[in-house]
């Protein structure tokens, strides 16, 4: 988040989702926050409203969040109707709240999706994004086996582009983004990444076609080119990764229907 | 008192890994799948264990709190990994990894652990391009190197400011290939609350469920921990806040030693505290200290006023003024320690007065702004995002900050502490990094250690396991470790106290780092050894935790890891004022040279403290493995 410096405090409204458990009635509910240093972070404010709240005989809210730096997507908030809140490639975390007025009502909802429920809160579970990584998203590599790392040149173009897909941090905030909850952008950016690598070819069709078949048995929903989720994500991973994946899709889906696998072929362990 | 044998090969240190990798006993291909290894944590060292042991045979089951294993803190490491592949021609090799990681460590490491970690690095970026790790290449399409501290060569790989990102993705990767196979059972929002002892032996450990409070006995013939450091005892740091000492403390307290736990790293340039609310530091990349100056006021009246008012005849530029050879380039320790003074003579920048300029204007007068931009652009921003200032037009402030914790519970040559079949790796072990750790080297250590170390070292103590003597769950011993934290679980929640856990974790930190921070001395360290048990006393009568036991329960689980934390922090001073000299990161005010470096006495501390635990209320007890530097001269350290 970037704004400009002030050095005005502020006091706000938290209007937050609170849901004791997975499959228990949620509701928003209001709390007052008074005199916030506007250079605190929002997961910071969050702790003092949860200081204030047990002090007060109450549960705090639950939130998830770990390296509070952008990187581990950990945390998962909607922030006034948008994944991760005001402002372009940040996560939840890095939202600050000089990106607030005094005075502002500010609603904060879990990541809403079919395929991630909410366990607590502001907690939903996302193991269907590792379910679909499982299922197909590695370049099988036993270790000891390598390679010199030197003896397989990659164009420094494809590295490049292979590690703008890579910065995903699997947060999910693309699935919250989209009116489909798709997981269209999540695995792009995945089948991308390793399909730009000649490390990645062997296994490229196989990989692309587990890690969809995955996605749709999950329950994400289908991509209809909205971009929603390319305007939530906290690394900018571009929608133009979607395209590719539909392209190695359907090249994969073509070839599998007319080249019989050979078998034993599962690419397991 | 426990047995300290390194178990380190005879012969030459280029030929002890060699060689010992012949001589240790193997597990039969058929047999390893009768053996059951549990790995908790899935950061660099665990998840490249996990899905190596796996590949191996092994039957694996992986514990994380984390929601996945992807989330583990390695996951934030930016600047690169060390690896002696000499592929820039400059002289790198084996040796002079070795060499450098040795004197980098202040000679408090063993020999022949940091030779194996050096022969290791090799195999390690091969495996990880294997995997699709995006490293930096160049227009050529080979890979691309850059320099770190501490060395006279280019040997760190790097993905962007993402290393540990990218290598952890791809051990993640790895591990889920595995998973997927049916060959590691995962658990994540798993936390392990004890380690579970049969016949003297780790045989298991006892995991609440995150979600939903179930308390769990898991066996296995083997434990492996990867749990990462301990450096939030500080509470605020460059960790993530999840990052706890809770596996390696309980281990302890079953009776794994503790070895060197005094040695933390303090990093310079991380953006400062700006109030009581801050749970976080972040660390800003050092390289910025080659184009910026550093400068407090002269005058402490002048400290709260706008820097760029400030004239230049009042600015000291403290570093170039005590160390003019070296200038705003002095090594990480000493940089930090001359802004701590400098600040508690009340000359620091900023509303906390905890703070120095880093400055760049002169460097924008000589350069221009584009090329500063073009060098430290990324930085500037994660500074302004942060701050809400501009580093292009007013200096940026900077406090160093806690960042790495070398110490750790002891092993041997094997990875494998003094509990038999209790295995320790990445920055929860003690073995490569000595009293300092290098750049780029942490994450080196972990991968070696579970990529290249363990899948052969545990082989060793399996093989005189027998297949299927995996003691049963409801044995007396897990019954009474499942009872015992059930019991601290309740009493937790029965005390509903006056405080939340966190006004416990800030005092806690703020005694920690006033005590056994950058510079400690006799008093300080006394001081602190003092005021913590009141603090523990405090906490466990007076500690608020709401909530119940049986849900998902954010204040439980902080209240557990705040209350191992009041217990490791004072061992930490303990052994801080019982290590009396300074070494690396360990840095007693009363021994030091006149130019303040560190002055080490190996006459009577060339030793690894590993200290034993002897009950709830006794003093632990310290023993010491000597350290036998046959191969390199120990010397003073010298970066000048
Ligand atoms: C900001 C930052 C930058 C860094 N940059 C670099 C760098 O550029 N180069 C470098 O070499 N090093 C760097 N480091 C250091 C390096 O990142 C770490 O030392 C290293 O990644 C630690 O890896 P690990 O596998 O030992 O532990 P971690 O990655 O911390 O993983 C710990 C694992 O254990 C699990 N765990 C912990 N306790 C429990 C429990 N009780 N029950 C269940 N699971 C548990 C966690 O879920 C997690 O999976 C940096 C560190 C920081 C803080
Ligand atoms: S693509 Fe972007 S929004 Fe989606 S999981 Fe990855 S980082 Fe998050
Ligand atoms: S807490 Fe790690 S990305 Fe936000």
């Amino acid at each position: 988040m970037v704004a400009e410096n002030t050095t005005k405090n502020l006091s706000i409204t938290l209007r937050v989702w609170r849901q004791a458990g997975p499959n228990q009635p949620g509701k928003f509910v209001d709390y007052q926050s008074k005199d916030l240093n506007p250079n605190m972070s929002f997961l910071e404010m969050l702790d003092v409203v949860n200081d204030e709240l047990t002090l007060k005989g109450e549960e705090p809210i639950a939130f998830a969040h770990d390296c509070r730096e952008g990187i581990c997507g950990t945390c998962s908030a909607t922030i006034n109707g948008k994944a991760h809140g005001p402002g372009k490639g940040v996560a939840t975390c890095q939202v600050y709240m000089r990106a607030f007025r005094d005075g502002d009502v500010i609603t904060v909802e879990p990541f809403r999706a079919a395929a991630f429920p909410i366990i607590k809160d502001l907690i939903v579970d996302r193991s269907a994004f590792d379910k679909i990584q499982q299922a197909g998203g590695f370049i099988t590599a036993r270790t000891g086996s390598a390679p010199d790392a030197n003896a397989l040149p990659v164009p420094k173009g494809d590295a490049d582009l292979a590690m703008d897909a890579a910065a995903c941090i699997g947060c999910g905030a693309c699935v919250a983004a989209c009116k489909n909850a798709s997981a269209m952008l999540f695995v792009a950016a995945k089948v991308s990444h390793f399909g730009l690598l000649p490390q990645g070819q062997a296994e490229r069709d196989r990989r692309v076609l587990a890690m969809v078949s995955t996605m749709d048995a999950l329950g994400f929903g289908n991509c209809t080119n909205q971009y929603e989720c390319s305007a939530a994500c906290p690394k900018l991973i571009t929608h133009d990764f979607i395209a590719r994946l539909n392209r190695d899709y359907l090249g994969a889906t073509i070839r599998h229907a007319f080249k019989p696998e050979p078998a034993g072929a599962d690419g397991g362990t | 008192m426990a047995q300290l044998d390194s178990k380190i090969p005879s012969g030459p240190l280029a030929d002890k890994w060699r060689k010992h990798k012949t001589e240790i006993k193997l597990v039969n291909p058929a047999n390893k799948r009768k053996y059951e290894i549990i790995v908790v944590g899935a950061g660099l060292a665990g998840s490249s264990a996990a899905a190596t042991l796996a590949e191996l045979g092994y039957r694996v089951k992986n514990f994380v709190f984390h929601d996945s294993p992807r989330r583990a803190h390695s996951i934030a490491a930016q600047g690169g990994i060390n690896a002696a592949k000499n592929y820039q021609n400059d002289g790198d090799s084996v040796y002079r990894l070795f060499y450098d990681t040795i004197k980098g460590g202040d000679y408090r490491s063993r020999e022949a652990n940091v030779h194996r970690l050096a022969e290791v690095s090799v195999n390690i970026i091969d495996q990880c391009v294997a995997q699709g790790v995006p490293f930096a290449r160049e227009y050529g399409g080979l890979l691309a190197n850059r320099s770190f501290g501490g060395a006279q060569v280019s040997r760190t790989f790097y993905a962007r400011g993402q290393t540990g990102q990218q290598l952890l993705l791809g051990a993640y990767s790895a591990l889920s290939r595995m998973v997927g196979a049916g060959a590691v059972e995962l658990h994540t929002q798993s936390e392990m609350l004890d380690l579970v002892i049969v016949g003297g032996q780790a045989k298991g450990i006892i995991a609440r469920d995150l979600v939903t409070g179930a308390i769990t006995s898991h066996a296995a013939d083997a434990v492996v921990l990867a749990t990462g450091g301990y450096g939030n005892v500080f509470n605020l740091s460059t960790y993530a806040r999840g990052s706890n000492a809770t596996a390696i403390w309980r281990a302890y307290k079953r009776g794994a030693c503790f070895a060197n736990p005094c040695y933390t790293q303090i990093h310079p340039t991380c953006i400062p505290v700006s109030g009581d609310y801050q749970s976080k530091l972040t660390l800003m990349s050092e390289s910025l200290r080659n184009d910026g100056r550093i400068w407090v006021p002269k005058k402490k009246e002048d400290a709260k006023k706008d820097p760029n008012s400030i004239p230049e005849a009042d600015r000291d530029y403290y570093l170039e003024r005590m160390y003019p050879s070296f200038g705003n380039l002095a090594p990480r320790d000493i940089a930090s320690r001359a802004a701590k003074r400098v600040c508690d003579e009340g000359r620091g920048a900023g509303a906390s007065g905890l703070g120095v300029y880093l400055d760049f204007s002169d460097a924008i007068k000589r350069l221009g702004e584009a090329a500063v931009r073009e060098r430290y652009g990324n930085l500037f921003d994660i500074y302004h995002e942060i701050t809400a200032e501009s580093g292009y037009q007013t200096p940026m402030r900077i406090y160093p900050a806690v960042h790495y914790t070398m110490g750790g519970l002891w092993v041997d040559y094997n990875l494998m502490s003094n509990v038999p079949g209790l295995f320790v790796l990445g920055e929860a072990n003690f073995s490569d990094h000595g009293a300092n750790r290098l750049g780029a080297s942490a994450l080196m250590q972990g991968l070696g250690d579970g990529y290249f170390v363990i899948p052969y070292t545990i082989g060793d103590y399996l093989a005189g396991q027998k297949p299927g003597s995996r003691p049963s769950t409801d044995s007396a011993d897990f019954k009474a470790a499942e009872a015992g934290i059930r019991g601290m679980t309740n009493r937790f929640l029965d005390i509903k106290g006056k405080q939340p856990v966190s006004h416990f974790h800030k005092r806690l930190g703020k005694v920690m780092w006033d005590g056994c921070g950058m510079a400690r001395t006799k008093a300080t360290l006394e001081k602190a050894l003092r005021e913590i048990p009141p603090l523990r006393e405090e906490f466990w009568a007076s500690v608020l935790v709401p909530g119940s036991a049986d849900t998902l329960n954010q204040s439980l689980e902080q209240a557990g890891r705040v209350a191992d934390f009041l217990e490791l922090g004072e061992l930490l001073c303990l052994d801080a004022l019982t290590r009396e000299e300074s070494c690396g990161g360990h840095f007693r005010e009363e021994h030091q040279y006149p130019d303040g470096e560190c002055k080490r006495d190996d006459e009577k501390f060339a030793h690894v403290a590993a200290w034993e635990f002897q009950g709830k209320d006794k003093a632990p007890l310290r023993n010491t493995e000597p350290l036998n530097y046959e191969f390199v001269k120990m010397s003073v350290r010298n970066y000048k």
